[in-house]
Parts: structure tokens; sequence; C-alpha cells
């Protein structure tokens, strides 16, 4: 239930996050989510992507200072209180976040959420077990 | 006014007279002492005896910043640890700095060489002079403070940083004198000027300057920001610290005090000795230095000799303002920057590869430096905390050597320009 995402090392200046898509594009890679932090000099990239290992190659050989890791994804009700349950749940067991991005798109009513962890295993079992959705990477990967 | 008229202003048959004495006595006590002189001696058949005249001095091979570093800390010493009053340290071009001691007698003379040229620029006992040079292993705090202290001076060694409280002290302890690196006095004058502490309610007259070279239009700058006549002195760790050389009033030109420290210039690629009005490397021989001795030490610091006698009235030659360096060293805040000391920390770091770049600037009047680095290890970007960690942790590590704080950037691998040959690593953006 791992979903593969793309973590790029960025410095703050114009035009490298279009480097980073133009890659992609040439590839044919799609990207269905990211997220970016950064500080006044450099920012990391973080991509949810149909091809990972193909994203993964194409970045490097471009020079990219690149990391793939598993994330877990998962699909919440789309309204108040949504988020919170699933949060609730990682935090009863002292699952801690080490950060979370939302989706770009969605599916139905239901919002989609990518969550880092430190145990990806344990966090897919006790969210599960207390009835949320964790997506799997192929339906993921297809988004 | 002099501090010893009878040096001086000595006639140039007397000064050979008295070099070449003290040549003699000081190749015989290194020979016999230092084991590293000695050998250098033996391998070429070289003997003190054998140096009869000044330019027997040719004769004797020449002693570079690396012969300190591989002698560290205490193997040049010349005499026992027990007289050895005081040690100091200045930058080396690797991790190690490099070490230097003194005698009772070596102080004696170091405080009297500096008292030479605070007398020159025009102090006396009726001056309150305030030490704005960072006190420590670096030698141009000590150095001043004590050559003020002899010339009777009121020393106020406020040491460097915290501006605002130097501003308190400069107007209420009513300094006459500051005494400090051109930049940091400079970026002073910003600080009284937002106080509003004007000429008037600071009773400043002369600045002494070194630890860095300042051109003449940022001397300009500063005389006229503060009122203030300023004058250059040169010196450095190696042979004694401040006090090898200092401008009088007239400005034009540093007067060596070459009874104490012998000066030749040299081509720095064949080594052979130029005349006098060349330009070339700066080679400075010790001619009295009990501690650590110094035969024909390369300064890599390039100038010109003048031995017309001054207006001023002394006939001490004069050196030219350092017109540049033959090595890459940089000078950062008036500290000793080799990048090769930079490299010592990164290569060999985790995470990060091999290649850099410093960036020298000027913040306002600071200097600033900046060590770019590619960052080649893509497991640091699970955690934004370790990517920050990474930037701290070599902070610190080049602080730990360098002295001075320089800021640190993560780059992307292979932006930083790859070099045939000699790589070019510092851009110094301070003086364009």
């Amino acid at each position: 239930m791992h979903v593969k995402q793309i973590s790029v090392f960025l410095e703050n200046k114009s035009g490298r996050l279009a480097e980073v898509t133009k890659v992609l594009a040439s590839n044919n890679i799609d990207i269905s989510a990211l997220s970016i932090a950064d500080t006044t000099d450099f920012g990391i990239l973080r991509l949810i992507v149909n091809d990972p290992e193909k994203a993964e190659k194409a970045l490097k050989e471009s020079e990219f200072t690149v990391s793939c890791t598993s994330v877990i994804a998962i699909a919440i009700e789309d309204k108040p209180g949504g988020l919170s349950k699933a949060l609730n749940i990682l935090e009863e067991k002292a699952i801690g976040i080490e950060y979370m991005y939302a989706f770009v798109g969605k599916t139905s009513d239901e919002a989609l959420v990518i969550i880092r962890v430190e145990d990806p295993c344990k966090a897919v079992d006790v969210l599960m077990n207390n009835g949320i959705k964790v997506l799997s990477s192929d339906k993921v990967y297809k988004l | 006014m002099f501090w010893n008229k009878e040096v001086e202003c000595i006639n140039r048959t007397e000064m050979d007279n008295l070099q070449l004495e003290r040549l003699k006595s000081i190749v015989k006590h290194a020979y016999e002492n230092v084991s590293f002189y000695r050998n250098r001696f033996d391998e070429i058949g070289l003997k003190p005896e054998h140096i009869v005249t000044l330019k027997d001095i040719e004769k004797i091979p020449f002693t570079t910043k690396d012969d300190l570093r591989d002698n560290y800390p205490y193997s040049l010493f010349a005499v026992p640890m027990k007289k050895i009053v005081r040690v100091h340290a200045s930058s080396g071009t690797t991790g190690k700095p490099i070490v230097v001691g003194y005698t009772r007698k070596d102080m004696e003379n170091w405080s009297e060489s500096v008292a030479r040229l605070i007398v020159a620029a025009g102090g006396s006992e009726d001056d309150i002079a305030q030490v704005v040079f960072g006190y420590g292993m670096f030698t141009g705090g000590f150095g001043l403070h004590y050559g003020l202290e002899k010339v009777g001076i009121t020393v106020v060694p406020s040491s460097s940083g915290n501006s605002e409280r130097q501003m308190m002290f400069l107007e209420d302890f009513g300094s006459t004198i500051i005494v400090g690196t051109p930049s940091y006095v400079l970026y002073l004058s910003e600080i009284a000027e937002e106080m509003g502490i004007t000429k008037g309610r600071h009773k400043l007259r002369i600045g002494l300057f070194g630890g860095e070279g300042h051109t003449p239009e940022m001397r300009a700058e500063i005389e006229k920001r503060w009122g203030i006549l300023a004058t250059e002195n040169y010196g450095l760790s190696e042979i004694v610290g401040p006090g090898v050389s200092g401008e009088c009033y007239n400005q034009c030109g540093m007067h060596i005090n070459e009874d104490h420290y012998y000066p030749e210039i040299i081509d720095s690629d064949s080594g052979k000795t130029l005349e006098e009005g060349q330009k070339g490397e700066l080679v400075l021989t010790t001619l009295t230095k009990e501690g650590i001795p110094m035969l024909r030490y390369r300064t890599k610091d390039i100038t010109m000799l003048n031995f017309e006698p001054c207006k001023c009235g002394r006939t001490n030659v004069r050196m030219n303002k350092v017109l540049g360096r033959t090595d890459d060293m940089l000078i950062i805040k008036g500290v000793n920057v080799f990048p090769s000391q930079i490299e010592s920390v990164l290569v060999g770091m985790d995470h990060v590869g091999p290649h850099y770049q410093i960036i020298v600037k000027k913040k306002g009047y600071m200097d600033e430096i900046e060590v770019l680095v590619e960052l080649i290890d893509g497991n640091m970007l699970e955690k934004f905390s370790e990517l920050e960690n990474l930037e701290k942790d070599i902070r610190h590590k080049l602080r730990a050597v360098l002295q001075i704080d320089a800021k640190v950037r993560l780059v992307e691998p292979k932006t930083i320009e790859r070099f045939v040959g000699k790589a070019k690593r510092v851009v110094d953006l301070r003086n364009v």
C-alpha cells in the first residue's frame, strides 16, 4: 500500500522548478501531486508521479539530487472533521507525521492526502483497521 | 616626534653595520638551536661563519608558511619553553594554525617597534587609544596594546564587536586614537552617524590601521567621516605581528623597523633578489627574535622599497602599501583565510561534493564570506531539518578552522564551475 514519492533538491533561483517539470514532460511523466518546502536558499520538491522509477532516473541523469521514498496516500471524507479523524488515529498510536500534503485531483467526494511517517507499514495497518481508506500505489499513479 | 630617534634617523652605513652584526648573531642562534635551520644549512654546506656581508644573506634558503605548519607547534622555537612568555597563532594554509612564541626580550622589542609607529603617526602620552581589534590569538590587539602602553597612552581595550558600546566608550572616555581594521572603523562611522555622534561629541584625531590593506579611496573616506588622520601599519605573526613597519603622519610609505626586521624584495618566481625600487615579493628576516627566529621568510606580499630619507627625518627604509599577494590568501575582517582551509573542511565531509566556491562580498563596509557546496546525497531530502543541520554542521566546522563566520549555501550538483588545471575557487566582489 506504499506509494513512491520523488524528492528533488532545488536551489531557490528562477527556472529550477521549470527545469524539473521540463525533464518530466519530455519523459512523458504525469504529476499527480506535489509539494514544495523552502528556506531562503533552497527547497525540497516532493512529487507523486505515474512512473516513479522512470522519473528518478530521468532527474538523476539531468544532475538533480533526487531520492525516492515510501509515503502513504489516504482518501478521507471531503467534509469538516475528515482529516482530523485520520490524524487522531495516528496520534493515538504515537505515529509521528513528518510532513503531509493534499492531492491536486480528487475522486468523487473524497479528498486525497499524502502522508510521510517514520513507519509506513504500521501506519497503513492502523489506518485500515480504523476504517480509513488507504490507496494502493497502482491507483495513485493512475490519478 | 620620534620614539627612538637614534635608530629611526640613523645613517645608512651605521644601519648596515648594525644589521650585519645582528644578522650574524641571529643566524648563529638559529643554526645552533633549531634543527630545521641546521638541516637546511647542512644540506647546502652553509655555515653561520659564511655570512660575512649583508649580501651573504642571499645564500640562506627561504622559510615559508608551510615550514611553520610542518613544525607545528613548537619545533621552530629556538629557546626552551620556560623562556617563552607568550604564544600567538594565525591561519595556516590548512586546518592547523601556525604558532609563534615570544621571549621577554621579544616582547620588549615588539612593543618598541609598535611604539615607534604610534609616535610616528603623532601619538603621545596625552592620548587615549581605543583598540577595536579583536584580542586573542590574533597579534593585532595585543601588539598595539603593548606598544600604546609603552608610549604611555591610556589604553581602552574594548576589542571588536558590540558597536553601540564602542560608541559609548568613544564618547564618554574621550578616545583620541582608534586602532583597528579599516573596514571595522569605517563601519563604526556609520553607527556613529546613526547615533548622532559627530566631531565635537567625540575627540578622535588619529586612526592606526592594520590587519588588512585599504585603498587610498577608503582611507580618504575614513578620514572624512571621522575627521582624523589615518595611518597604515604592517606586520605578520610569523615575523612579530604589527610593528614591522608603519606610516608617519606624512602618509608616504611605511617605515620598516629595519634594525629588527631586515627586508629584501625578490622575484617570486626565480627567488632572485631585486634592485631597490623594483616591485616584488617581500622577504623578511628577524634580526633580534629569540623565541622563533625567521630567516628569509617569504611573506607572499607584493610591494617595493624606498631608501630615500623621509620628510619626517626618518632614514629607515619605507615599503609601499601591499599591492597584492603571490598566493590566494584572502583577508576577511582582518583575518587571513586560505581557500585550502575551507577545502580541508569540505573534503571528506559526507553528503556534499568536493567542489566548492567562495564568494566574498561587502555588506555595508563589512566583509562577508559565503561558501557554496554541492549537495549530492539524495537521502538528505527526507527531512528538512537534516539539510539545515548539514548547513549548520559545515558552518560550525568552518568557524573552528577560520575563526570567522562563513555563510554556507547548499547548491545543486554540477552547478559549481569545474576547472581544468588551476581552479579559481574565489569570487571576490569587494572591489568591483
